[in-house]
């Protein structure tokens, strides 16, 4: 009984504490800001942009939020720095404002391919993916695209053990197009609801490397047309504006529809999920907070603000 | 390519200050903005930053300006003289004990920050060096991070000491080196578990590791694309259990590589080498100073005449810098400096260590240089004649017709090809007009010469 309170606590408490170090960050220096200024001023501002800075929310969203408190306090003539806090909130809220986010892969057959640069957290993503699909009583098999690097498929086979889904593994160093296209057969044959690939990580300057994605996909979308396609980019956390580069060339090779955020424990800041809502508009699905199979998330903007601000949920 | 974004904003920035006579301290001002704004949006740490700002606005207002610089390039000078400083100035080299005793090195850093794949890289490059390496598989967490060192290992020719995912890794680190001891290997590399350093149990693990193996150099192994929070990480790691040096990785990707520049100031001990690639010798010497004309536009020469010498041979090189130099070479030379260029990583990779080539150039010539293009490209020249490949200008209509019948490619590829050749030859001759440049590292072509 007590077990499942804590599990029904679950989502926000849980948010709360895989982003505490993430708040001591970035609120306590507005704490700071709010109560130790008697007035509105430009060292006022000044600290706020700098506190958004060093939460890795970068300059542009930064600007545009920093443009839209002063338009703010200027038109409702406030004066108490306390008042900004609540402003400052919306504000970043309107920055993080996307279409809704949709998890529509869940309800239908469907692929999902999870891609990202070299050591973000794809195939431990995967993994707790295949955990939280299958909590949800689907049918998940995940295919071992990365054939590249070392042990990773075996990596994956721990998962999927760990997960208790079926797997699909190529030989190391074999075509990931053609592990991809086994799996779409056997997850056929075997009728499976979500089909889960785990790629190779690559830096999104390699070419080649990209050329090898648009492969993929030409792959799925011919043997498995029927199937809903969701493609998520995987970002590490820690990563400071080159996240948004990378978002940006995954997006041209493919047709990027959602963004798992890792590492948000610990001290990461996880400001740039703000800029990349804001200058990119892909949503931000899921988070990953710790390294338990059940610490991937989905993520919802305001609960991220509130658990960012402390704002109680009641 | 790292900082090429860094130093197209920052010729930009100078840009506007090389075109004026005399510098004002408002000038000062603007450009310093610029230079911050374009520290930050690389990732520089914040409180970096400022104090970096802060001591160049110091030395720029008061500063006499140097004879022949105009003013704008003195801010240039003193901003480049800056971050040399801060990116620690001199070349440092891992300082091994002799041979006859054993050298234990730790890697360490948070979750894909690219430790596992360091460690062979490391370890095949202290094997070239004539060192016996040992492998020690600490990482007794991530699921089959044993299995990709052994793999790596093995590729790499080096041996890899595990007592399997059940062993404390404290355990497992004495007694690699105890099996170094009996068995000759005099540089033992432990991999560790990836950890942040918040998790204060997995950081007192490290601690632990120190302890009871005699650790000489511990080495932070960190992600060049890290945020504002790269400080946070080394001065943590620094304290708790103490960072002698630092192994950058990804810096083949487009980052801006700020995180190299918080790094250095946080924890203030040397970057060693920096990861550039897939390969097991795609580790390469970190030059801070090279580093710091490379955010300044600068390029980065010295990397490339290096690279050349560890792939062409003595003799080679000297014919190929003479004709660089001449810009006399025909297709034939085209063609060895095609697989010259393949040893060298490819031409992207050369192009991103040269300076005055904008990363605007660099997407434009991107097309013409992936590897496929580059066998095609081999085929049509081999389907020349002799006098045709030194004498690029005969190429006629039938001519062309015949190559591409021979090649078996169209007409059009072949034309693409000439100009593309034509291009090159032109680019090669700029290039060699700068190399002529006075000085051994002065000269940076006509409009932009700076006497360091």
């Amino acid at each position: 009984m007590a077990e499942q309170q804590e599990k029904k606590k679950g989502f926000f408490s849980r948010l709360v504490s895989g982003l505490s170090k993430t708040r001591d960050n970035i609120v306590a220096g507005f704490d700071n800001i709010f109560t130790g200024y008697a007035s509105i001023d430009d060292d006022f501002y000044d600290e706020i942009e700098e506190t958004l800075i060093m939460g890795d929310i970068g300059i542009t969203a930064t600007e545009s939020i920093m443009q839209d408190l002063k338009q703010k306090v200027r038109d409702q003539r406030i004066r108490d720095p306390q008042k900004c806090k609540q402003l400052l909130i919306d504000s970043i809220r309107d920055e993080m404002k996307v279409c809704d986010t949709d998890y529509e892969f869940e309800r239908r057959k469907s692929v999902v391919l999870v891609v990202g640069v070299n050591g973000v957290g794809k195939t431990t993503s995967v993994g707790k993916l295949a955990g939280l699909l299958k909590d949800e009583g689907k049918k998940v098999m995940l295919a071992a695209a990365d054939t590249f690097r070392a042990a990773a498929a075996e990596q994956l086979q721990e998962w999927a053990d760990r997960a208790g889904v079926d797997i699909i593994r190529g030989q190391e160093g074999s075509d990931p197009g053609s592990v991809v296209y086994d799996a779409i057969t056997a997850a056929k044959a075997r009728n499976v609801d979500v089909l889960l690939c785990d790629t190779a990580g690559r830096l999104h300057n390699k070419k080649n490397l990209m050329n090898e994605l648009s492969k993929i996909n030409r792959i799925i979308d011919r043997e498995y047309p029927e199937a809903y396609k969701e493609t998520l980019v995987v970002l590490d956390g820690t990563t400071g504006q080159n996240a948004l580069s990378q978002a940006k060339e995954f997006r041209e090779v493919t047709d990027v529809t959602g963004i798992i955020l890792t590492k948000l424990d610990g001290t990461a800041k996880g400001g740039i999920a703000v800029a990349i809502h804001s200058q990119l508009g892909i949503p931000v699905k899921y988070i990953g907070v710790g390294e338990q199979i059940d610490d991937l998330q989905k993520f919802n903007a305001d609960d991220f603000i509130n658990a960012l601000f402390d704002v109680s949920e009641s | 390519m790292a900082f090429e974004s860094l130093t197209e904003k920052l010729q930009n920035v100078f840009k506007n200050l090389r075109g004026k006579g005399r510098l004002t301290e408002a000038d000062v001002k603007t450009a310093l903005r610029e230079v911050k704004l374009a520290l930050l949006e690389a990732d520089v740490s914040y409180k970096v930053v400022r104090q970096f700002t802060k001591s160049v606005q110091e030395k720029a207002v008061g500063a006499d300006v140097m004879n022949g610089l105009n003013p704008g390039q003195m801010v240039i000078k003193i901003v480049n003289d800056e971050l040399v400083t801060l990116m620690g100035g001199e070349t440092a080299e891992l300082e091994l004990k002799s041979t006859s005793q054993l050298t234990v090195i730790m890697m360490m850093g948070l979750q894909g920050a690219g430790k596992t794949t360091t460690c062979a890289k490391l370890a095949a490059r202290l094997r070239s060096k004539g060192r016996t390496v040992l492998l020690a598989a600490c990482d007794v967490y991530r699921p089959a991070a044993i299995r990709q060192l052994e793999i790596n290992g093995e590729k790499a020719g080096v041996e890899v000491f595990t007592l399997g995912d059940k062993a404390d890794p404290v355990d497992i680190a004495s007694q690699a080196a105890d099996y170094c001891k009996k068995n000759g290997f005099n540089v033992l590399i432990l991999d560790t578990a990836g950890r942040l350093q918040i998790d204060e149990n997995m950081m007192e693990e490290l601690v632990r590791i120190k302890d009871s193996t005699p650790v000489d150099i511990s080495l932070l192994v960190a992600d060049a694309m890290t945020g504002q929070d790269a400080v946070n990480v080394s001065e943590s790691f620094n304290e708790k259990v103490g960072i002698d040096g630092v192994i950058l990785t990804k810096l083949d990707g487009d980052t801006r590589g700020g995180a190299a520049l918080s790094i250095r100031a946080a924890c203030g001990r040397p970057i060693y080498y920096a990861g550039m690639g897939e390969k097991f010798t795609d580790l390469e010497q970190f030059h801070p100073d090279r580093m710091a004309s490379r955010i300044l536009g600068m390029g980065d020469v010295m990397s490339l005449i290096e690279k050349a010498q560890e792939s062409i041979d003595e003799e080679q090189a000297r014919k190929m810098e003479q004709k660089l130099k001449k810009a006399s070479f025909g297709f034939d030379d085209y063609l060895d400096s095609l697989n010259q260029m393949r040893k060298m990583g490819g031409m992207q990779k050369v192009l991103s260590m040269m300076p005055n080539v904008s990363p605007a150039q660099m997407q434009q010539l991107e097309g013409s240089v992936d590897e496929k293009q580059m066998n095609r490209t081999e085929a049509i020249i081999l389907s020349m004649t002799a006098q045709e490949r030194a004498n690029p200008d005969i190429l006629n209509v039938s001519r062309k017709q015949r190559i591409a019948r021979g090649a078996g490619v169209d007409i059009r590829e072949v034309n693409q090809l000439v100009k593309q050749f034509m291009e090159a030859r032109k680019f090669m001759k700029q290039y060699g007009g700068m190399m002529k440049g006075k000085g051994k590292r002065g000269g940076f072509g006509g409009k932009f010469r700076l006497p360091f």
